[in-house]
Order: structure tokens, then sequence, then C-alpha cells
């Protein structure tokens, strides 16, 4: 394995809108919200930023091709700016072009925006769009849920759990997430719900119910990183680095019988992790890790995704689930902010929103919701497509000096 | 040397649903009060996703059954309710059978007799000993709702495989007669019929016409009437065969049940699966006696051999009706047929449009259901790609193009999503395994909710996936189905 890039990049400032029904804004005034917090937070000014990547994941009702309206929405001085897009994960991946440019020495400081305007599309959830003319003949367009309510049945045969018990740990991952955004004001859903209203509400995509299911939201998340002698010469004091930054993508394997993969976890995400632990030097990661934000679109991936991270054992995530491990008092609390679920999930943000939380909380600026324990080390897990077909991005950040 | 040209194998496909009569009656009773009387038993109706090439290909897939693919020389599609105009229709069933190119198709339509005419003309045709040609029959009318039609129709398909050599049933000959009797019409760009009065129809058509086509039929093959054994009139009006059987002087018992009960009349497809049906039933040396009405008659004679004793088991008629759930949801048929309008929401609105030149590239895997298997691994795979699918081999350009339509498979996952929009809701999905290698992500058909679960076995059935309403075209592919 490459030598990797472990405290070679810092986060100078950070950003991030409001999350939620942003029916007055355009996404071009998304990104200037989360902007002027991230600048003002690096205390640089626009004309030092030497590159840009704009994560978006959906066109259609968004800003078009290119990186240029990032480069217009904040009028940035003649750089190179590039748009990426890898499904949910385009957040992370925006940033690992800003990152992987410092790190190359290529650029002193770059710039990372996602940004996603879901709520002009007249309808609740994602998009319904075509992934290619091929793929439209004879392939699966199913919604977001039913793709991966089908982990749910694959865990179900394959670990022989009952169909309540999996139902009750679903519903844990959502009460939790719920009582963890009503502490946050950026939060698109601030309401905390009981079991009972989780467990009895309309099922979306079987076994999912509503609650089982994020929020689709409009937002915008800007990372601004440096090298960390840079950000030691503009005056930051306590320095957050980037400790590992991995990204996997399926090549078909999951869908190859000979395979082995059985629907029930995420072949890309053990992968990921594997590579960023190494990476970050980590390997007792459920020691080490101090909290995570995982890409908990729905709650059986957060659920599966506590195992593919290697925090609960294969088969044993929904008895840690119930134990209360990843609450926000838990020993390794998981989304501390609400999550995907209730900070809510403008595709090309969350994965710069699952960052920004982690600074906050390395820094100990996360207001009401602030772990009690200090954390050191930062764990994010962003993911996009589908359980069978996806790309998994890990990105783990901690403080310069740990 | 050539043998006597004949029926090698038939087969059959009706729809899972059987709407019953019953609730289409209690909805429409405050207007058509006299339909009382036809208001009972129940009828086939496709789901939103068949049509009449979907269930010719089911039917042609049963024909087929134990038979060698490559004898099939041509096929010929007879339909009234075909969904295409000008694309072949036929040529659309030869895809996703995977019959060679180097065949002959046709439609044949145009009347309630299309498909005894085309098999007559298959049978006089049949001289070249091995060569085989499918005849095939689908019929899915649709009705307007109060009518008469809408509770005595039924939507179904049969084929005949006809060749020289063994047959199943010989062809001892047939007769023709035509007179432009009109007794309803469907004019070009008519969605439903138009029909005059049954009491004229009878007395002119069935009485007349098929009693004088019957009795000039047997004169002229020099049969008996005592001697047939079984006596098949595709019409569905009551007591219509027995009538006709009487004043012919043919045993009562001869009459063939017209499956109105449970399946309804299927119009142009309907002679071919009471002959199936006929053929399920019958002995060797049983003489079969056939007709077809529309604007004149068709009666074929066949005669049963032992070779019947030897065909391979298949679905047919029998297994059909067995697959048979009743539906008594008459709002949810009219909204798949079309009749009703329901609001889809905007999700219904994602734009179906198929490029042309994919559907040509792509024609095997998408109506063919052929994927690949590596020469070197024998990995199967679905679809086909340059480089294997396994990235452990990395092989590139080692795949032979294998077809999975005939292989059972397991559920590995699934769901039943009530968001992404289906004309069926919830939509029924997940990945399968094949046996034998190969696996994909697939939609479910004909399902009912208490019957899914992993490693639940499925079959693969030719379906539509979606309808471009705005450019008029319809996009088939393949779905699993439950092994019932």
């Amino acid at each position: 394995m490459a030598r990797g890039i472990k405290d070679r990049v810092a986060i100078l400032g950070m950003g991030c809108t409001k999350f939620g029904e942003r029916w007055d804004k355009d996404a071009d005034n998304l990104m200037v919200e989360a902007y002027e917090e991230a600048i003002a937070d690096a205390g640089i000014d626009t004309s030092q930023i030497d590159a840009a990547w704009l994560g978006v994941g959906f066109d259609a009702v968004n800003i078009g091709p290119s990186g240029i309206p990032l480069a217009v929405a904040l009028r940035l001085s003649d750089i190179g700016v590039t748009k990426v897009e890898n499904y949910c994960a385009s957040g992370t991946e925006s940033l690992r072009g800003a990152v992987y440019a410092v790190a190359s020495g290529a650029a002193d400081i770059a710039l990372a925006l996602g940004v996603e305007k879901l709520k002009d599309t007249g309808y609740g959830g994602l998009p319904v769009r075509s992934r290619g003319t091929t793929f439209d003949m004879i392939g699966l367009t199913g919604s977001a849920p039913g793709n991966f309510a089908q982990l749910a049945s694959a865990y179900r045969a394959t670990h022989r759990v009952s169909k309540d018990d999996l139902k009750r740990a679903m519903a844990h991952v959502s009460v939790k997430s719920h009582a963890n955004g009503a502490k946050n004001p950026k939060a698109h859903l601030r309401k905390p719900v009981d079991m009972e209203t989780v467990l009895n509400a309309p099922m979306i995509a079987e076994p999912l119910g509503l609650f089982d299911c994020c929020g689709v939201s409009d937002g915008a998340a800007c990372a601004i990183v440096t090298t960390p002698d840079i950000a030691r010469g503009l005056g930051k004091k306590n320095i957050v680095t980037i400790k590992a930054l991995q990204i996997c993508s399926s090549n078909g394997w999951e869908l190859q019988q000979g395979g082995g993969w059985n629907g029930s976890y995420f072949h890309t995400t053990r992968v990921a992790a594997k590579r960023a632990y190494e990476e970050a030097g980590i390997n007792r990661p459920r020691e080490q890790i101090s909290l995570t934000e995982v890409h908990d679109c729905f709650s059986i991936t957060e659920l599966v995704t506590m195992e593919d991270l290697f925090l609960s054992d294969e088969g044993k995530g929904w008895r840690d689930v119930l134990d209360g491990v990843f609450d926000a008092d838990g020993s390794v609390p998981c989304q501390i902010d609400g999550g995907l679920k209730c900070f809510g999930h403008p595709i090309g943000a969350s994965g710069l929103r699952m960052i920004y939380e982690n600074y906050l909380q390395l820094l100990g600026r996360a207001g009401p919701r602030q772990r009690r324990t200090p954390p050191s080390l930062a764990l994010s897990h962003n993911l996009g497509g589908m359980p069978s077909q996806n790309v998994s991005a890990v990105a783990i950040v901690g403080l310069a000096d740990v | 040397m050539s043998g006597d040209p004949g029926i090698l194998s038939f087969g059959a496909y009706i729809p899972r649903k059987r709407l019953q009569r019953a609730a289409v009656h209690s909805a429409n009773a405050w207007f058509a009060p006299s339909l009382a009387g036809l208001a009972k038993g129940e009828r086939a109706i496709g789901d939103w996703d068949e049509d009449t090439v979907t269930m010719a290909v089911e039917a042609a897939r049963d024909t087929l059954v134990g038979f060698d693919r490559a004898r099939v020389k041509s096929i010929a599609l007879a339909s009234t309710t075909l969904p295409f105009n000008d694309r072949l229709n036929s040529g659309i069933v030869k895809e996703a059978l995977t019959l060679a190119d180097s065949i002959a198709a046709i439609d044949v339509t145009g009347s309630q007799r299309a498909a005894t005419s085309a098999l007559i003309q298959a049978l006089r045709g049949a001289v070249s000993d091995g060569d085989a040609q499918l005849c095939l029959a689908s019929e899915m009318r649709k009705s307007l709702p109060a009518s008469e039609s809408e509770l005595l129709s039924g939507d179904a398909a049969a084929g005949l495989l006809i060749g020289s050599g063994e047959p199943i049933a010989r062809f001892l000959g047939a007769h023709s007669v035509t007179m432009d009797f009109v007794d309803h019409y469907r004019s070009a760009g008519m969605q439903f019929d138009y029909g005059w009065e049954s009491r004229w129809i009878r007395d002119e058509g069935y009485t007349g016409l098929i009693g004088a086509a019957l009795k000039d039929a047997l004169a002229q093959l020099r049969v008996e009437p005592a001697a047939i054994d079984r006596l098949i009139v595709p019409i569905a009006a009551r007591g219509v065969p027995e009538m006709l059987a009487q004043r012919a002087g043919m045993r009562p018992e001869s009459v063939a049940n017209t499956l109105v009960a449970h399946v309804g009349e299927a119009g142009a497809a309907h002679p071919f699966l009471l002959l199936a049906a006929a053929l399920e039933q019958a002995k060797p040396g049983e003489k079969i006696l056939l007709a077809g009405f529309g604007q004149g008659v068709d009666v074929l004679l066949f005669e049963t051999t032992q070779a019947l004793q030897k065909l391979a088991p298949r679905r047919g008629v029998k297994g059909s009706l067995a697959r048979g759930i009743k539906d008594s949801n008459y709002m949810r048929w009219l909204f798949h047929r079309g009749i009703l309008e329901l609001d889809r929401g905007m999700r219904a609105e994602l734009d179906q449009k198929q490029p042309g030149t994919v559907l040509w590239r792509h024609r095997k895997a998408v109506l063919g259901l052929v994927g690949a298997r590596c020469s070197k691994t024998g990995a199967v795979q679905f679809p086909r790609s340059d480089i294997s699918v396994s990235p452990d081999e990395h092989l590139a350009h080692t795949q032979e193009d294998y077809c999975l339509a005939e292989r059972k498979a397991r559920v590995v996952t699934y769901t039943a999503d009530n968001l992404t929009y289906s004309p069926n809701p919830p939509a029924y999905y997940g990945m399968i395994d094949f046996e034998g290698g190969g696996r994909m992500t697939v939609e479910f058909a004909d399902l009912s909710p208490e019957d899914i679960e992993v490693g639940r076995e499925m079959q693969m059935m030719f379906r539509i996936k979606g309808v471009d309403e705005k450019r008029d075209f319809i996009k088939y592919f393949w779905k699993a189905v439950p092994v019932v």
C-alpha cells in the first residue's frame, strides 16, 4: 500500500448551512452560505485559494455541468475548479480532490464544497433518473429505500435474526438519531421520536418504514484545507488533520454469484475501512475511534455499516445497537449530530457535513451536543449507490498531535 | 422419407390473475343489470406488464419444451390485439426465444380465425422432415366497462409446433369458407369492438355458417359425425357447441369444454387454447375436429397418435389453470388496461424513451436474456462484458453467449417497494442467483405478499419493462416469477 497522507493535510476552516427545505435558496445561495462560514473560520481571503472541487450528486434539478457554478457563486480568482460526482459519496470525493492537491504540493490552500438542491423536484425522496440507455433496458431502477431494504432480507437470512428483532434494532437507530438531531440547530428534522412511532410508521420499502429513511434536504458544506505548517503559520493552535481518506468502488464483484457476496453487507466499506485504519495507524478501532458519522441513509445501512467498519462483530451489530453502544452516551457514538437521518441528506454536501461535525467535536465546538469525553479520532463513512454496487468513502480526522 | 404432417407439440399460457365476474358486475350492475346472468365464474386477465407478445412468448416456451429450438424454421403469430401495427410482433417473439436468425416470421391478424387459417397454411406446408413451424395465437381484447365482452373475454395464448415425422396428432385435412359476415368489427384505430345482435349471430353465424361448414368438412373428409371424439367450437355463447354437435349428429360427449367458466373466450387464441386442452386429455387414436370462426369458417381434422404419450410434461392448459389466483380488484384491471386514469404522481413521469440503436446492439441481452459464460473459468454473468465479472481472474475477451431465460433461480435479497412508481404497487424486486451460475438484480412479477423469502425458487418470464407513452413504444425485458 502507498504511504498515505496521514497528517500531511490540515483542515483550515469548515462551514455548513442549515439543512432542510430551503424553499428560498438556490444552490448558489447555499454554496455561499457554507463558504462564508468556512472562510471566516479559516481566516483567509478568497484570493488565497489555489484550487477548488465541487461535489454534486444530481444534475437534473441542480446546477448543471462543470465546476463553473462554484467559481461563479464564490467569485473564485481564476483558479481550476472541478466538479466531481460519485453518487452520495460526492461530498467526500470533493474533499479528496482538495486534500490530494495540498498533499501533492500542487496547491497550498484548496477548497472542497458539496451542495445539493433537492427540494425543487416536486416530490419527496430522491429524483428518479436514468442510469444510462443500456442499463435502463436491463437494469433495475428501484427507489433508494427499496435498494437498501434488501440488506435487511439478506441480513436476516444470513444471521438468522427474526423480523421483529431486526425491526426493533433498526428503530433504535432512528430513535437515537432523532434524539441527537433535536439538539442540532442546523438539522433538518429536530423532533425526537419514540420506538412505537417508528415501529408503526407507514411502510416505504419492506421492512423500512418512514422513520427508517433519512430526510432529503437542501444544503451545502465546505472545507478549506492546507498543510499543517501553513495552518500554524496562519495562527491556528488546535490543528485537525486528515489521518486517512480512502475510497473504494464496486467493480461488479457483488453481482458475481461465485464471489460469495450474500447481500447483507457492504464489501466496499470493509475494504475502505481496512485501508483507512492502516493509513491512520489504527489497529483497535473500537477503542481508538472516538466517534463516527456514518452514511445512515437508512437505519439498516447504519446497522450493517457498524459491522463493516469493524466496530461490531459480524452478525452482532443489531445487538450492539440495541445495547446503546452507538448512542450519544455510548462507547462509540454514531451520528451525534443527527446523521443523514435528521441533519438531513443534501447528497453532494453529506460527506463534508459528516467531517464538519467531526471537526467541531474534535475542537470542542459542538455546543449542546458536544461529546463530554474529549474525542481525538473521528471517522466518517460516506456511501453512494446501492448495496449491490456502490462507492464507499472512509475519512478519519483527528487532532494533529495524536 | 417424409412422414405425416401434423402437430408435434402444444403449449399454453394463461395469465395468473382470475378476475371474478361478480366483482365486475357489482360495480356495473347500476348501469347494466341485465348482465347479472353472466356474473358467474372468473376470467383470465393479464397483468399490467403483459400483452399478446409476452403471452405468446410464454406459450411458445411451453410448446418448445423438449424440442431442439434449432428445428424451428418459421414462426407465425395470430392475434387481433398485437401491440405493434408496423413492427413484426412475431419478430420480438423470435428474439425472446433466441431462435436462429435465419427463420421466417409472420404476424397473422384481422379475424377471429386468424390462428386456424395460419395453422392450415403451416400444416399444408409441412413437408420437410425435421423442420418445424411454430404457430402461436395470443389475444388480449380490450372491452368497454359494462359490456358483455368484458365478462366473457379472457386473456390467453397457446402454441402448436407443426411438422412432419412423428406427430402427436396427424392432420387429416381442412375445409374453409370465407364470407363477409360482420357479427362484430374493430376498424383500424378503434379500441373496442362494435357488435350486432346476438340472436342474429347465433342463427345466421353459428347455426348457419359453422353448422354448414362442419357438415361440408365431414363430407369432404369422409368421416362419420359419430366418429368425432372431440369437437372444438371456440364460441363462448352458452350452448352453441352443444347445439352444433347435435345438429351435425356428433355425440354429445364429444363437445369440448369452452373454458368460459375460468378463462373466458380468448378470441383468435381460443381455438389453439381449446385444442391444447383437448390434446392434454386425449388418448391416441382420437379424432379431433377444430373450428375457427370469423368472416367465414375454418374446419380442421386431426387424429392423435401414440407419440402423444411420449410428449414431455409441460404446463399446458392444465398447469396454467392451476396457477390461477382469484382477483376481485376490478378497478386495478381497468387501470392496467388503460381504461381508467389514475393520479400516478410525478415519479411516473420518468421518460422511457428507448434508443433504437441501443436495443439493436443489445437485442440478445434485452429480449433473449442472453448473458455470457467465460470460456476459461465457466463463470456465468449477466450482462456480457469484455472483461470477466470475476476481478481475480481478470480475463478479457473470453466470453461466450449463455442464455439464462430457461434457468431456475433463487432469491438472494428482496423488497416490496411502495415508493418507486409501479402500476401494481408495491414493486417487488431483488437479487437472484441462477442455477449453474449467474446473478442479477431483477423485478419480480406474479407474486403474492406471503410467498416471498430469501431462497424462494423463481423462474424467468418475458414481460413489459416499461412503456414510453410519449412515443408509444413498449420496452420488453425479463422478470422473475415464483415457481408454482
